[in-house]
């Protein structure tokens, strides 16, 4: 199975090659002339990753489905142009209690759903209630995996028409940045009762696109909302095609047949970067890949060892070689994606094999043995097992012997996620989420740890950091809530449970016809402002 | 009458057993749906709460004679990957398979019964030389890195066919619109299984060219032409049929890469997704149509073959 695995991997790359070849000799402005007569102005064709799993904005998980999504529906808020702070979409303003418990939301006038029904407080209570309450009618119409985003929330009433009123259980300073994310989307009632569990498949929101028709594992298509509350689009529809195949999906965007391709392989981003007839767009976003280390037991349980690994990992030469400048080197356990909460003050470790040689000489851990969970792919992963290989060099190095195991990426997750104790020393991971609460939240804290639900499978324990993420949580002025993490964030960067690796930057290519297209730190596609020549 | 439908009801247990390996094997791998859709936020709370909703906390042979005794209502379950009744999705995707497998079993029979009867015919002339050559080639080559090199030449440089795909995206549809998405995917396909069936007519017309009875008719002063199509490649054709039966089942099998380098919506892609998701009722139901086609494809050829051959009958 390796060994297959091997030989495909080597057919794509050579696959990946030729493209590039090819793409090196065809000359731009043939390539794209032709593409010209295959698709229509004003109707952009994105080529996706994967077919949606379903446009019910509290049924789904994959930011591949997030970018039809948000195009689709609205939130309450949503995240300010190239930031991820939330600024006022369907509500127009808010209020928080002193106590921060009770948020108030004053919702926009004369906003109606594609199907006519008039969104007002009764649809945005009956959003939360369908995910949240278990007697709701139309619970059953889930399930909705990532409702723990509101696990907060204790009750959801319509004050009247135009105000709604979320009472949380206690104090969650990500409510806000949660409820621009994807899970707090407003779907149109009227639409849920009338498709029950088909709602998926035939989605209603508010969105700048309506729904149009969805022809299974070809495409989902969306036509522009003429009445659009913020400007009808310059669009007049957006097609979204399924390429599941990296190499075709180069191989489509270099024959004109989609507009937009997202996710390009470190491979061929160079490709499309020299040709004129391409334009790349890059933007980091909030996520980090690092090294779980196993502070429980073994040579990881002392900071010295943890902190020579992080010495001793050349982290540039792995961002630019094996990644291919598709990401940038982490500093902490932030992205700097988070820019009001990135402690703009932290460094990297440096590359200093020296250093990490003393480090571990003074705690006496020359020659360690360690075993090293590598997962052949999963979200956020990038290259997960050249990656590893990468380490382990690095390592052998400074004198530790790294055995690594590879796992499928499901497997994977059911080995690290339980925690590393009495099985590995160290694990690959990686994170995307949308609030700098989350990941530290549930995965650094003394009372996350595996058996209590949490991620921290690397029994990672620092009292400071408990108080500063509770802290964090509960204090309602951003302000605080930034000085508190960059704390943290100094305080989790010297204690080094984490190998800090890389912040990946999302990528995509358009055509040249493609005007106004930018990509957003959320990694959401966001098409309202998009036109095609 | 009475063979066809002994043949028939032998499928039932061998699809019962599929059904029982299938539903093991799902259950043996590690992973599980409630993993696989919450990904990184797949703490064991939120796994169990999932699983609860997925009706996956009941025990396994519990979940199995559910699914059975849905099945022989005809309820396949939805899936839970796709959000959608898996017999809606298994339908759609198999006739795009069998399109896809049908053009390329067509196509590999006909290029590689002609092949092989010219290359026997012509024994070590270069006809048979050329022929044995890229059968060779045929054979060796990886067919989803075949498939990218042809994307790239006719799709990319030339832009004369669709790079993937069944139907154009914009106004597309149309018989000659699906015909064009065909070509590339269905000559990938079909490489492989030409040189197979190829070498194998070769062989077979060659062992029959030695008969006695070839020399009789050839004696009785009949045609070379009536000789070698009426009474070779008949004979040979034979021990060639029940092979072609075979390679429908490789045809089949090897449209998982096909159908995911050039995005055709079959069967082979809709498994390899619902394995990586571990979505149960969608890769049983998926599993059992492959099945059961693959069973009717070999009764096929087996009737085939005992038409064409009278010792096989009775």
């Amino acid at each position: 199975m390796k060994r297959m695995a091997g030989a495909l991997k080597g057919a794509l790359t050579g696959g990946a090659l030729a493209t590039a070849l090819l793409a090196a000799g065809a000359p731009a402005s043939g390539l794209v002339g032709e593409a010209a007569a295959q698709t229509p102005p004003g109707v952009l064709i994105v080529g996706q990753i994967a077919e949606p799993k379903s446009l019910d904005p509290q049924a789904v998980t994959a930011v591949n489905d997030f970018r039809i999504l948000m195009n689709l529906y609205d939130g309450l808020v949503r995240y300010k142009d190239g930031t991820l702070q939330v600024e006022p979409a369907l509500a127009e303003s808010w209020t928080i209690s002193d106590d921060g418990k009770t948020y108030t939301f004053q919702l926009r006038e004369g906003v109606a759903f594609h199907d006519g029904t008039p969104f007002d407080a009764e649809a945005v209570v009956f959003a939360f209630e369908r995910m949240l309450n278990e007697d709701h009618p139309y619970y059953d119409t889930g399930p909705f995996p990532l409702s723990f985003f509101f696990s907060a929330v204790e009750s959801v009433t319509a004050q009247d028409a135009q105000t709604v009123v979320f009472q949380l259980k206690e104090p969650y300073a990500p409510f806000l940045s949660n409820l621009a994310y994807p899970t707090g989307l407003i779907p149109s009632p009227t639409a849920i009762k009338e498709q029950g569990e088909d709602f998926g498949r035939n989605p209603v929101g508010t969105g700048a696109f309506k729904f149009e028709e969805w022809d299974s594992n070809t495409k989902v298509v969306a036509s522009a909302n003429a009445d659009y509350w913020g400007g009808a689009p310059d669009l007049k529809a957006v097609v979204f095609r399924p390429i599941t195949d990296a190499n075709t999906r180069v191989a489509e965007m270099l024959s004109g047949g989609i507009d937009v391709m997202v996710e390009v392989p470190p491979d061929n981003v160079a490709t499309f970067a020299e040709d004129a007839g391409f334009t790349v767009h890059e933007q980091a976003g909030p996520h980090l890949w690092f090294l779980i280390l196993n502070a429980k037991e073994g040579p990881f349980a002392d900071k010295r060892v943890r902190q020579a690994a992080n010495y001793a990992i050349d982290k540039q030469a792995l961002v630019e070689n094996v990644l291919q400048g598709t990401a940038e080197v982490a500093a902490g356990p932030t992205p700097p994606a988070f820019s009001w909460a990135y402690n703009e003050a932290l460094e990297p470790y440096p590359h200093d094999p020296e250093k990490a040689r003393a480090l571990l000489k003074e705690a006496g851990a020359e020659g360690a043995e360690l075993t090293f969970y590598v997962t052949q792919g999963g979200s956020g992963m990038l290259d997960p097992v050249p990656m590893g290989a990468a380490i382990q060099a690095d390592l052998a190095e400074v004198g530790l012997e790294v055995a690594i195991e590879t796992y499928e990426w499901n497997t994977f997750l059911g080995k690290v996620n339980p925690g590393l104790e009495g099985k590995a020393d160290m694990a690959e991971m990686a994170w995307m989420t949308n609030d700098p609460d989350t990941l530290p939240y549930l995965a650094l804290r003394s009372d996350a740890m595996p058996d209590q639900g949490g991620f921290n499978s690397g029994y990672y324990s620092n009292p400071e950091v408990d108080q500063l993420l509770e802290q964090a949580r509960r204090a309602t002025d951003q302000a605080e809530r930034a000085r508190l993490y960059k704390q943290m964030q100094e305080i989790v960067r010297e204690d080094a449970p984490w190998v800090f690796v890389a912040n990946w930057k999302q990528n995509a290519v358009t055509s040249e016809r493609v005007e106004g297209f930018t990509l957003q730190p959320s990694f959401f596609l966001l098409l309202h402002e998009v036109g095609k020549s | 009458m009475l063979y066809v439908a002994k043949r028939l009801l032998a499928m039932i247990p061998i699809l019962l057993g599929l059904t029982v390996v299938v539903f093991g094997m799902m259950a043996l791998i590690p992973g599980d749906p409630a993993t696989a859709i919450l990904g990184s936020y797949a703490t064991p709370e939120n796994v169990e709460r999932l699983n609860r909703q997925l009706g996956l906390d009941r025990p396994l042979w519990e979940q199995y004679l559910v699914w059975l005794g849905n099945i022989l209502e005809g309820d396949f379950g939805r899936s839970y990957s796709l959000n959608r009744p898996v017999i809606d999705e298994v339908l759609e995707r198999f006739s795009a398979t069998l399109l896809l497998a049908g053009a390329a079993l067509l196509l590999c029979s006909v290029l590689g019964l002609l092949a092989g009867a010219v290359s026997a015919v012509r024994q070590f002339g270069w006809a048979d030389r050329t022929i044995t050559f890229l059968v060779l080639i045929g054979i060796s080559l990886p067919s989803f890195w075949l498939g990218l090199l042809l994307i790239l030449l006719f799709a990319v440089e030339l832009q004369w066919l669709p790079a993937s795909g069944m139907v154009a995206i914009y106004g597309g549809g149309g018989p000659l619109d699906i015909l064009t998405h065909l070509i590339l995917p269905a000559c990938t396909l079909a490489v492989v299984a030409t040189g197979v069936i190829a070498r194998l007519t070769r062989a077979s017309m060659l062992e029959v060219l030695r008969q006695d009875y070839i020399r009789t008719a050839r004696a009785k002063g009949l045609s070379e032409r009536r000789v070698i199509y009426r009474h070779a490649f008949t004979a040979a054709l034979v021990t060639v049929i029940p092979v072609i039966g075979i390679q429908a089942g490789f045809v089949l099998g090897g449209a998982v890469y096909i159908e995911t380098v050039f995005q055709w919506p079959g069967i082979g892609a809709m498994l390899v997704k619902a394995i990586s998701t571990r979505d149960l009722l969608l890769v049983q139901g998926g599993v059992l149509v492959v099945a059961a086609s693959y069973v009717l494809f070999n009764l096929a050829a087996d009737l085939l073959q005992s038409a064409l051959d009278p010792r096989l009958k009775g």
